[in-house]
């Protein structure tokens, strides 16, 4: 039985982490799903009253995802098409209830290498925000994601939000998420490509695979050789070897390694050309 | 902290409601079912995977199972009860009981729930959007197309159905008469009912294939922990520590005595309070010696390997053996020989209802109310492992939320008796999913061995199959799959050489048992593997090889059977159109070239109705009350197959009655006569001849009473027989029978069938049942990705008793023949939750077009035939042969993933 908690305010939750080590929930998709007990237990602080963690809005430096805005909102929310890939990847994480209730903040929180919401936003230079008795702060979600479900969010930091900045907003971007069934389906590979045009040529692209890596990874030496590409060539560039050099996949019951890099490169290609098409 | 208040208000169905708040955290489904008493909203995993439990929370579909309950505080909830009851919601109930949407039903809250959320949006969806709306509820049975079509039909007004009049039942789309319950959410399932201020059971299981272990000591652990009223052990077993399906093959105990044989086994039983609080196992006094398991059967068979069971040394099983003419010669003779070698993997039922049940004592009776396919069988297994009498024990079936073969094996219900006899409180256990997965049966894997041979012309000269089934740690219907493999083996087609072996070999591996097919569908995949392969080799096109070698009235199979009512070439014939349409459209497409390549694949099935060679009754009651009702005692049970309307069409038409004149009592081992296990696509045909006979001699009786001529109309009045609309029979003055029936009829039929002989010759089933698909597909070349297109399904199923009834089995067997070839793998410790185990969703299961052919066979009831399992037999071999017809791949290895679609594509040279 857990000691629950679902403030209103930032301050009330902060004073609540402060007093000890609490579980964070917010939709609960991952929490209840890794548990076979009729509820939770220890410390439970709940962020979903939390006003300041919801909402996705344009701010002065970009957009301001609120962490606790699920993927339902994500993908019903006006994003400009950078955003694209990030609004795919909304509607593939579950089915429509776990997408009902399933956040952001979760998803990077939880950090699981198939988690179809990094992709994007690392393509997107993504940076989250954290909140705890010693203040808030900001990292690049690269640097936050620090191994599979290892994060460096400390054990008494909330996560509050993730901000896009104005910069990596340019461009479009696709995704593409490869699985065994349709529906309801963890990523054998995911990857996310954002790519912007000026005159006619690549002027910015970003690059992102999933699921085959410890955690979900950007390829600049692949993006670098983009740069400078007719669109229409852009997703010829992207070599099979340069992708694979890139990665560090696993095999498992899902697909094998040496797939994995290879889809990853085909996928990657597909995506360049949607986004750059 | 703040303490939350004591009370959490919130608005349930339309009305205020309030619960104690004392866990904020609880999931909601847990406190709809346990506190509120809702149990229409299903739990078939907690964990997100099934969408069972979904609700509408504020109009939103979500999982009911992953909200803790102090999120609906000052919200609306609508659970299945509040569909049931808006005005608003009737078309859509109406809609899934026209279109057959609901089988066993077990789904259908959770659907009706995600569609009531995307109706509320969206009045007129299309195809797409119903499927993307349901894309997160799982249904195992239907093939999800029916419930698209109901979903998008919802905006039909609501009137119901005329009945079909009296003697016009067998052939109608009548709706299920046990449908209106299941949309309502008012089915009760095994985990619905329980007597409250009991106990609540639950297993110790092993966590390794192979181990020793040693309990300790239970009594200090139980003093420690909270709740604990008993634990048993093997020592608490009064009667036979052993349970199995097969005479002399009874080989599992209950409770594992010194040793354990697989993952998942178990060696304890916990019995707690069931006072509302979350009890655990952890601490459980159990020590493990793990010891080196034998993992696949080669290890078994391997020389010096242990022997799992001292009975059997060397670790077969069982041997099934099928020998006719000299297979050796023809195929040393033929002009092409064709060899495969292919290999399936373990492959889990995934039901939506997870095995539970209740029990209790009535008087000196044993009650015990579960989810089975098997109610008789239960009763006397139970009985021998309680050491009662079997008329001490009645077994109630639930509503069975799936079964497909592995409900056919005891599960609960010895626990469950053993908890109630020595307490004499009542109890109840619901398996987790992951239990489930882990201690129940599996369909076999197997590795196979097939060549060949066809002459210049492309006649089939001679079959050699040799199949070594992983039969796992105990029996269960092993020797069932070693004997029908070898009698299928050469599929519907005349093969005057044939030499077909298969074994079941114990291994640590899960106990695999009975799963919709008994092996045949593992097989069928290699041998029409290499009728592929010939009909090229031949020149032939494959339909056309198919239509030269398919048997027909007369011939003689591999066991000497010579078969009438051969439906085969017809169902063939059938395909025909669709098969060059679709081989011209793929010739088209991939003339465009891309990545993207069409392919078209078929495979054929038949499957003998019964048991193979023993003797398998069913028998059926009718009476009619002096009120004027007849009372069909139905004792074969539904799982969702759909038994309750098909046998109920059948006794109406042979009695001369309407179907609706007829009040179900429905499978209760104290009320029903045995109509035998739903299983072997048996119930259609054997307990159908049953009602086929009640139904007649019923009439019959009345006839007499009245005097009438054969052909005389009867009608049921209350209180009366009305004859031809002219005279009447008073029932007030019949004299009433010990069951208060004023007529009464029972007949009992058994087919006649003959043992198989040494070489496997006799005559194992009194008739088949045969079908061919089609499947087109595309398959992308660079990722390995298969995308199915379209699937036509042609099956001779004799009479067509209920269309929707056939075309929902077709359907749910064609869903589960894709999740047989492109994604189900269960690995021990690695796939044990439907998570990672993959089943079809709504996205994965293609337009479906259903042909039923009708070529009626004399021995079955009105000309029927059964359909259950040869439904999914050709699905997956159909899919295979299309991707090597679209790419070349050769797939050695079930389930046909990305990666190794891709390495197969590659092997074969082809693109990507
Ligand atoms: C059936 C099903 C299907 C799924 N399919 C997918 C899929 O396709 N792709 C995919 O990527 N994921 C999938 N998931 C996983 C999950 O739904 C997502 O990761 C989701 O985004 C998690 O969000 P949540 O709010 O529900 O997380 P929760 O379960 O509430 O939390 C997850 C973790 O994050 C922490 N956390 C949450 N919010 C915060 C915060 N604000 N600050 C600090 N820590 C926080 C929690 O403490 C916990 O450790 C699936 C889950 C289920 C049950
Ligand atoms: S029980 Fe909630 S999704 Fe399965
Ligand atoms: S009807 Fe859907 S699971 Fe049975």
């Amino acid at each position: 039985m857990a000691d629950y908690i679902r403030p209103a305010t930032l301050a009330d939750a902060v004073s609540a982490l402060s007093a000890g080590p609490c579980t964070v929930l917010a939709g609960g998709s991952d929490l209840y799903a890794a548990t076979g007990a009729r509820g939770l237990s220890g410390r439970v602080l709940d962020v979903t009253a939390l006003a300041d963690l919801r909402g996705i809005a344009a701010t002065a430096e970009g957009i301001r995802i609120g962490a606790a805005a699920t993927w339902a909102e994500v993908a019903a929310a006006p994003l400009p098409p950078a955003c694209d890939a990030l609004r795919a990847a909304a509607r593939t994480v579950g089915g429509v209830q776990v997408q009902a209730v399933g956040t952001v903040a979760g998803n990077l929180c939880n950090a699981s290498p198939a988690a179809d919401g990094v992709p994007p936003l690392l393509a997107l230079d993504a940076a989250v925000e954290l909140l705890g008795p010693a203040g808030a702060r900001r990292l690049p979600l690269a640097a936050f994601l620090t191994g599979p479900r290892q994060t460096a969010r400390r054990a008494d930091e909330v996560m509050t939000a993730v901000h896009i900045p104005a910069p990596a907003l340019a461009g479009r971007s696709a995704f593409r998420k490869l699985g065994a069934r349709r529906h309801l389906v963890i990523s054998i590979v995911m990857v996310a490509a954002r790519v912007a045009v000026a005159d006619g040529r690549v002027a910015q692209a970003a690059l992102a695979v999933g699921a085959c890596s410890p955690v979900a990874r950007r390829l600049p030496a692949v993006e670098a050789a983009l740069a400078g590409a007719a669109p229409a060539e852009a997703a010829g560039r992207i070599a099979d070897a340069a992708v694979a050099a890139a990665l560090d996949p696993i095999g498992d019951v899902r697909a094998t390694a040496e797939y994995r890099a290879a889809a990853a490169a085909e996928l990657l290609r597909r995506a360049v050309a949607e986004a750059a098409g | 902290m703040n303490r939350p208040a004591p009370r959490l208000s919130f608005t349930l169905n339309g009305a205020p409601a309030q619960v104690a708040a004392d866990d904020p955290t609880r999931r909601l489904s847990d406190v709809l079912r346990e506190t509120l008493g809702l149990t229409g909203t299903k739990s078939g995993c907690d964990a997100g995977d099934c969408g069972a439990c979904t609700v509408l929370v504020d109009g939103a579909a979500v999982c009911a199972c992953l909200m803790p309950v102090a999120r609906v505080a000052g919200r609306s909830v609508t659970t299945v009860e509040g569909l049931a009851t808006d005005p608003a919601m009737a078309g859509l109930r109406a809609a899934f009981l026209r279109h057959g949407a609901a089988q066993c039903g077990i789904c259908t809250p959770g659907m009706l729930a995600a569609a009531a959320a995307l109706l509320a949006a969206n009045a007129a969806p299309s195809p797409a959007e119903a499927e993307a709306a349901i894309g997160g509820v799982l249904c195992r049975c239907t093939g999800y197309r029916k419930i698209v079509a109901a979903i998008c039909d919802a905006g039909r007004p609501a009137a119901a159905p005329a009945p079909p009049p009296a003697g016009a039942a067998v052939g109608a789309r009548m709706e299920r008469p046990d449908g209106p319950p299941k949309v309502a959410g008012a089915d009760r399932f095994g985990a619905d009912v329980w007597r409250p201020g009991g106990l609540r059971l639950r297993a110790v299981r092993s966590p390794h294939a192979r181990a020793a272990f040693a309990l300790g000591d239970i009594g200090a652990w139980a003093a420690a922990t909270g709740g604990v009223a008993a634990v048993f052990t093997a020592a608490d077993i009064p009667g036979r520590n052993a349970m199995g399906t097969i005479p002399g093959y009874i080989d599992q105990p209950v409770l594992a005595e010194r040793h354990v044989r697989f993952r998942g086994e178990a060696v304890a039983l916990v019995a707690f309070e069931d006072d509302g609080a979350d009890r655990d196992l952890s601490g459980f006094p159990v020590t493990w010696t793990p010891l080196p398991a034998l993992d696949a059967p080669a290890a078994a068979l391997s020389p010096g390997a242990p022997a799992l069971h001292d009975a059997r040394p060397g670790n077969v099983l069982a041997a099934g053996l099928v020998r006719r003419g000299d297979a050796a010669a023809a195929l040393a003779g033929a002009a092409h020989v064709a060899e495969i070698r292919i290999a399936t993997g373990f492959v889990e039922h995934a039901y939506v209802e997870p095995e539970a049940g209740a029990a209790w004592m009535e008087g000196g009776t044993l009650v015990i109310r579960a989810c089975t396919q098997a109610p008789a069988m239960d009763r006397d297994e139970t009985a021998a492992i309680l050491g009662l009498p079997p008329g001490r024990v009645r077994i109630l079936p639930s509503a069975v939320g799936g079964g497909f073969g592995s409900k056919l094996d005891l599960s609960v219900q010895p626990y469950l008796g053993l908890a109630v006899l020595r307490t004499g409180r009542p109890a109840r256990m619901t398996y987790s999913r992951t239990e489930s997965m882990m201690a129940t049966t599996k369909r076999h894997p197997a590795a196979m061995t097939v060549r060949a041979g066809c002459d210049a012309e492309g006649r089939l000269v001679a079959l050699d199959f040799d199949g070594v089934f992983d039969t796992g740690a105990y029996a269960s219907w092993g020797p069932t799959v070693a004997n029908r493999v070898p009698v299928h083996a050469t599929g519907p087609y005349r093969v005057p050489h044939v030499h077909a072996r298969a074994r079941g070999v114990y291994t640590n591996n899960p106990v695999a048992g009975a799963f919709r097919g008994f092996g045949v569908p593992q097989a069928t995949i290699a041998v029409e593997a290499a009728y592929d392969r010939l009909a090229e080799a031949a020149g032939i096109d494959r339909l056309a090889f198919r239509r030269l070698n398919a048997l027909r009235d007369g011939d003689a199979t591999a066991t000497g059977q010579v078969l009438a009512g051969v439906g085969i070439d017809a169902c063939l014939a059938a395909l025909e159109p669709r098969w060059q349409q679709a081989l011209a459209e793929a010739a088209a497409a991939n003339r465009a070239g891309g990545p993207l390549r069409r392919g078209v694949g078929v495979a054929s099935c038949w499957y003998g109705c019964g048991n193979t060679g023993l003797p398998n009754p069913s028998t059926i009651r009718i009476g009619i009350t002096p009120g004027g009702r007849a009372v069909l005692h139905q004792g074969a049970t539904d799982i969702g197959q759909g038994s309750n309307g098909v046998i109920l069409q059948i006794a109406a038409d042979a009695a001369g009655l309407p179907a609706d004149a007829f009040d179900l009592i429905g499978p209760d081992t104290h009320l029903t006569p045995d109509a035998g296990k739903t299983s072997a696509s048996r119930q259609t045909f054997v307990s159908g001849r049953a009602a086929e006979a009640a139904g007649r001699a019923l009439r019959a009786a009345i006839l007499r009473q009245a005097n009438a001529g054969e052909g005389a109309r009867i009608a049921l009045a209350p209180g009366a027989i009305g004859i031809d609309g002219a005279r009447r029979i008073d029932l007030a003055a019949l004299p009433v029978d010990a069951d208060g029936y004023v007529f009464r009829a029972e007949a009992t039929y058994d087919p006649p069938t003959s043992p198989l002989d040494a070489d496997g010759q006799g005559v194992p089933y009194a008739l088949h049942g045969y079908g061919a698909q089609m499947v087109e597909l595309s398959v992308d070349t660079a990722l390995g990705t298969v995308a199915l297109h379209r699937i036509t399904a042609a099956h001779d199923l004799g009479r067509a008793i209920n269309p929707t009834l056939a075309e929902g089995q077709i359907e749910g067997g064609i869903a589960q023949g894709i999740g047989l070839a492109l994604m189900e793998d269960y690995l021990p410790g690695r796939t044990e939750n439907l998570h990672d185990y993959l089943i079809p969703t709504a996205g994965d299961v293609p337009q479906v077009d259903s042909i039923l052919v009708e070529v009626p066979h004399p021995e079955g009831p009105f000309g029927a035939k059964g359909l259950g399992e040869h439904v999914l037999i050709p699905t997956a071999p159909a899919i295979l042969n299309a991707i090597r017809h679209a790419t070349g791949a050769e797939i050695d290895r079930l389930p046909a993933l990305p990666h190794r679609v891709l390495a197969a594509i590659r092997a074969a040279g082809g693109a990507g």
